[in-house]
């Protein structure tokens, strides 16, 4: 078998054994799912990191927005928000399994359009920043969104709130968040995939490329960077609504906007696998995660300072990444099929 | 709200808010100066600059837990700092001095993460202080009190200012350091070592950051996971006054240091952390829109 038709499988294996592997390896359901959050995690940070050059410390924001909001509507449908929180824990929660995915549903439907809508109005805003200053910014949005939800007490404040819990067995709940987060995952890739395709992924890579040029070749390049980070904003939203579930407590500076933590990661796995390509952010975050799991295994204790030591070494010694190496020692590899018609006009 | 009726109704509590801000702003003006002095020579946003302040507070800590006067902690916090500023640029500073902002941003990044982790393996997750065992003066028929060791900070602020301005105008070294910043290639044609230039702006920006966090662990607390905000505060003051613009560093420290309080009184202090977040991404969103208008942007 060659290479082009192995290139072309490839896809349907990795699925097949997305599918096959929470059968496989039943114990490590929670990190396999976990595994396709950070994928979603890498290709959402790509989209604006890599292909538009626009470095985000704050997506993390949208997650967490994601987080609290798909759980407390799924609480609200039944119940009243406010007593609910500020009992914080005290007060149990016990939804029919009807209500439990009524409001699950909704509740993930709702985490994307508030995270897209608060993407929007801060995209105006922050996106006329460049560089540095936009980095820095986002760093700053990301953990005053963190404080600001452990300062509101309606959404339980430094307490956090607790999930309502799956209605069945503890097994096919997870195998229920395995798949969910799977769907996202594939959806994600799909969709980037897609669009780095269309016009609007050249016009994202002309912004990265030179943002003064594009503009003065007639690009609304403020548009496109907002619209850019909306649609990061509806997976991370998305994800966030699925992750609050799958750990079952949310709090709100470690697991909602988690930014020393998730939010770092997103922008070292995408770095790792090589940011700017489509394959990197997932072949970096299966890496980025494995490596996690061995840390937390065999670092015990000094596992965050290896993260932090990790961080430093990826990004000064290794900021091309695996693929961005890859293509640069084996170009034969990233050929792609020119269709003969198209190749004698180009002659 | 009721906290506003408080301050129209009892007006010294706004001279004591006011107090307290511009003194504990004159630590902020320290680790912003550093952080403008790296910024303006290497052009290295210096994400670790919280840490170092962090760390500098511990070595003040141990100093003083070790028998020895807490004053003493200053000049060892800055002496330790020093060394660790100067091992951070041989081992991973040197490397991306010249590249990418992006690099140096998340490299420095990285260094703190990997910086407070080790602050919390080494000295744990409490929140210390440092007792510097100084009196209180009562003013205003004792309505307005004013920790004397927030005068003492004030102080060594502006005597570690005015050593940096000297340093800087009149030592070989300084001179050599400021040729660097305005032009690094003409620099090194005329002779100067850029790259010892480099260490030692690195270095003593985290001396700098060294004493600014002896004096944070005498007059508020220290922790290894808060040096962030330091970072933060720097990087707004430095926003706000421009590089290279010592006067207008103190300044926007000073008018920072007295803006948190007044928000921390107003709202309660859950909001004072998330305020100075808030306030970071507003200002660089006015500054950008004031320049939108000229078709310009920061750079």
């Amino acid at each position: 078998m060659n290479w082009a038709t192995a290139r072309k499988l490839l896809p349907f294996a990795l699925l097949a054994l997305g599918v096959a592997a929470p059968f496989a390896l039943p114990t490590f359901l929670v990190q396999l799912t976990f595994l396709w959050i950070m994928i979603v995690f890498a290709l959402c940070w790509d989209i604006l990191g890599g292909q538009m050059g626009y470095n985000s410390f704050g997506n993390i924001a949208f997650f967490g927005i994601g987080v609290y909001t798909a759980t407390i509507v799924q609480i609200g449908l039944y119940q009243d928000v406010a007593s609910y929180t500020a009992a914080a824990g005290m007060q149990t929660i016990s939804l029919t399994p009807d209500q439990y995915f009524t409001g699950l549903f909704v509740g993930l439907a709702a985490a994307p359009l508030l995270a897209v809508a608060v993407a929007a109005l801060l995209g105006f805003a922050l996106l006329g920043l460049r560089g540095h200053y936009f980095a820095i910014a986002t760093l700053g949005l990301g953990i005053a969104a963190g404080e600001l939800a452990a300062a509101w007490t309606f959404l339980g404040g430094a307490s956090g709130v607790q999930v309502p819990v799956y209605p069945g067995s503890l097994e096919s709940g997870r195998l229920l968040f395995y798949f969910l987060s799977a769907g996202l995952g594939v959806a994600t890739f799909l969709t980037l995939r897609w669009l780095y395709t269309t016009r609007f992924g050249l016009a994202m890579n002309a912004i990265r490329d030179d943002e003064d040029k594009a503009e003065a070749l007639g690009l609304r390049t403020t548009r496109y960077k907002v619209i850019a980070w909306c649609i990061g904003a509806v997976f991370l939203g998305l994800a966030g609504g699925l992750v609050g579930h799958i750990i079952g407590f949310i709090d709100p500076r470690e697991v909602a906007f988690a930014g020393a933590s998730f939010g770092v990661w997103m922008i070292l796995m995408a770095i790792l696998g090589g940011k700017g390509t489509l394959w990197g952010p997932v072949i970096g975050a299966v890496i980025f995660h494995a490596m996690r799991e061995l840390f937390w295994t065999y670092l015990f204790g000094w596992q965050n300072v290896a993260m932090g030591v990790l961080i430093v070494i990826v990004v000064v010694f290794f900021p091309v990444g695996i693929l961005g190496w890859l293509r640069r020692r084996y170009p034969q590899l990233f050929v792609r099929d020119v269709p003969a018609a198209s190749r004698g006009a180009a002659e | 709200m009721d906290n506003l009726l408080l301050l129209i109704q009892a007006p010294s509590l706004n001279v004591q808010l006011l107090i307290d801000g511009v003194l504990i702003g004159a630590v902020f003006a320290l680790a912003a100066y550093g952080l403008a002095l790296v910024w303006g020579v290497m052009n290295i946003i210096n994400v670790c600059q919280g840490e170092f302040v962090m760390l500098g507070g511990y070595v003040a800590l141990y100093v003083a837990r070790a028998g020895l006067s807490p004053f003493l902690g200053i000049p060892a916090a800055m002496i330790v700092l020093f060394v660790v500023g100067w091992l951070a640029y041989r081992l991973v500073i040197f490397r991306i001095v010249e590249r990418d902002l992006f690099i140096s941003l998340l490299a420095t990044f990285g260094l703190s993460i990997l910086l407070g982790q080790l602050m919390n393996i080494s000295f744990g997750a409490n929140i210390e202080t440092l007792d510097a065992h100084l009196g209180t003066w009562f003013l205003l028929a004792g309505t307005v009190t004013v920790a004397q060791i927030k005068v003492v900070a004030l102080l060594v602020t502006l005597v570690i200012a005015g050593l940096i301005i000297a340093f800087m105008r009149r030592s070989r070294l300084g001179q050599a350091i400021r040729a660097t910043a305005q032009n690094a290639r003409a620099a090194r044609i005329l002779g100067v070592d850029t790259d010892r230039v480099y260490a030692t702006t690195y270095a003593l920006n985290a001396a700098i950051c060294g004493a600014a966090g002896a004096l944070v662990a005498m007059i508020w607390t220290i922790s290894p996971f808060s040096g962030l905000i330091y970072t933060v505060r720097s990087f707004m003051i430095v926003v706000l006054a421009g590089l290279g613009n010592l006067v207008g560093v103190i300044v926007a420290a000073l008018g920072l240091g007295a803006a948190e309080q007044f928000v921390g009184f107003i709202l309660g202090a859950q909001f004072q952390i998330a305020f100075i977040f808030l306030a970071l991404v507003a200002i660089l969103i006015l500054r950008s829109w004031r320049l939108r208008r000229q078709r310009r942007y920061l750079t």
